[in-house]
């Protein structure tokens, strides 16, 4: 016979201060969460994976900061928002994800595909900058070629940047971006 | 939407000016900034660009259209943050004061679909020159545009109708499928992090729309837009067939098509999945 492994949660891992910090930051009602697991039989993520809601949240209200935070699974909400509506608490689940996303790239856990997006917001003022073959198109379209944005604009770039610099997202983002057990 | 999809960009172009819809640009915009990426990265900088984009609308003295459920949504939602809470109010104030910028929170953001839906279903169907008799339709609303339904303008009601009302005016048929309301899988970074998931729940939607015997999608942002033009490509490179092959076409674009535009003025023949056999059908 196989050994059982039992997953024991020890006081240690518990703290206490991190469902207050995401109730702060605006899941205001995640206490009343009842684990009903409307959530997780709503969730598009969880069909396929091994995602489930009910228990990111579970985790969350048990304090278990480390865990929440470094796995993978918190980036598989593709905030569609239908556990939010469903919730009957009406607990913002899709806000509660966010804010602990924010706090997992706080900490350096970012996938390093969302660190090129991020940077390229950095760089450029859009996430998703204009290339040449789309510049193309709209030449041949005849629509602007490059759009009256922040590509046909130095003052308002550099407007963009210095609110990027004011909110920190420029040291927040830079490197290479591994984050730890992301990889 | 500009530097994604130009194609879709000149059908709004286009369409709007002829539904007597004046478009003004919104100089030195930026991203909008992505909700489910950028947001999820800083929530405070996510807001202050947002507001940042808000407040050039404001400085127009107009509210912000949009082609987009994704820049919807941010500008829905960083507007409900800055109402209900008078600090982040100040903190996005001050530090669009710090470039120069002043924001009263004012403006209000609008879908383009909100704002051809106001017209009215009668005045529209009078433009419509072009009936797309027989044509079935697979409706995609997407998530941002209906949810949380509490921040946007709809009818409180559980399945919405004025996307498929909308289809309907241009002659083509709404055909009804299941999971209708379901996500296209690309939003909240899913599509940039783990592509396998995200274009598994795409194809869930393909597989209810053909099954339902659609000829095309129609949608409203560009992100599920995106998502249903570049999937079907990778899905039928992991099956080793031509199985997906279901047009994506934006709104404008069937709309224009009906109103007797040319498929050129709509960037027709620009999208991946070709749209030339649907095309043939009502030249």
């Amino acid at each position: 016979m196989g050994e059982i492994i039992r997953e024991t949660i020890s006081a240690g891992d518990m703290d206490p201060t991190f469902i207050e910090k995401i109730e702060k930051a605006g899941a205001d009602r995640i206490r009343t969460c009842l684990s009903c697991g409307t959530c997780s039989s709503v969730c598009p993520s969880g069909r396929r994976t091994a995602f489930r809601t009910r228990e990111l949240i579970r985790k969350a209200l048990l304090g278990l900061r480390e865990d929440v935070l470094s796995s993978p699974d918190l980036w598989l909400c593709a905030t569609c928002l239908t556990c939010l509506e469903r919730c009957p608490r009406q607990i913002k689940i899709t806000d509660a994800i966010i804010i602990m996303r924010n706090m997992a790239v706080k900490e350096g856990f970012m996938l390093p595909q969302h660190r090129k997006s991020a940077q390229k917001l950095l760089q450029t003022g859009h996430a998703v900058p204009l290339d040449d073959a789309n510049r193309d198109m709209r030449r041949e379209l005849g629509i602007p070629e490059i759009p009256p944005t922040v590509h046909s604009s130095e003052e308002a770039l550099a407007q963009v940047k210095e609110i990027m610099r004011l909110t920190g997202f420029d040291t927040l983002v830079e490197g290479e971006g591994t984050g730890a057990k992301q990889e | 939407m500009p530097n994604r999809y130009p194609n879709v960009e000149k059908s709004i172009r286009v369409v709007l000016p002829a539904l007597g819809i004046e478009l003004e640009e919104l100089e030195g915009a930026s991203c909008c900034p992505a909700p489910g990426v950028i947001r999820s990265f800083s929530e405070r900088t996510w807001l202050a660009l947002a507001s940042r984009n808000l407040a050039l609308a404001e400085r127009a003295g107009h509210d912000i259209i949009t082609g987009c459920n994704g820049c919807y949504g941010t500008f829905k939602e960083a507007l409900n943050i800055v109402h209900e809470k008078p600090d982040r109010l100040k903190d996005v104030q001050q530090i669009l004061k710090s470039v120069g910028l002043k924001y009263e929170a004012g403006v209000d953001a609008k879908h383009l679909i909100e704002v051809i839906y106001s017209i009215g279903i009668d005045p529209l169907r009078k433009k419509i020159t072009r009936p797309l008799t027989g044509l079935k339709v697979g409706v995609h609303y997407g998530c941002h545009l209906l949810r949380p339904s509490k921040l946007r303008p709809w009818h409180q009601i559980q399945k919405q109708t004025f996307l498929d009302e909308l289809v309907e005016v241009t002659g083509a048929e709404s055909v009804k499928y299941k999971d209708k309301f379901l996500c296209c899988g690309a939003g909240g970074g899913v599509r940039g992090s783990n592509v396998p998931v995200s274009i598994d729940i795409a194809r869930e939607k393909l597989d209810n729309m053909m099954e339902a015997g659609a000829d095309c999608i129609v949608d409203v942002c560009s992100f599920c837009h995106l998502q249903f033009e570049v999937c079907q490509a990778e899905l039928n490179k992991e099956l080793g067939e031509n199985k997906y092959h279901l047009p994506v076409i934006y709104y404008t674009q069937l709309l224009g098509l009906s109103m007797g535009f040319e498929p050129q003025d709509l960037g027709l023949h620009k999208h991946v999945v070709s749209t030339q056999a649907l095309l043939d059908r009502f030249l």
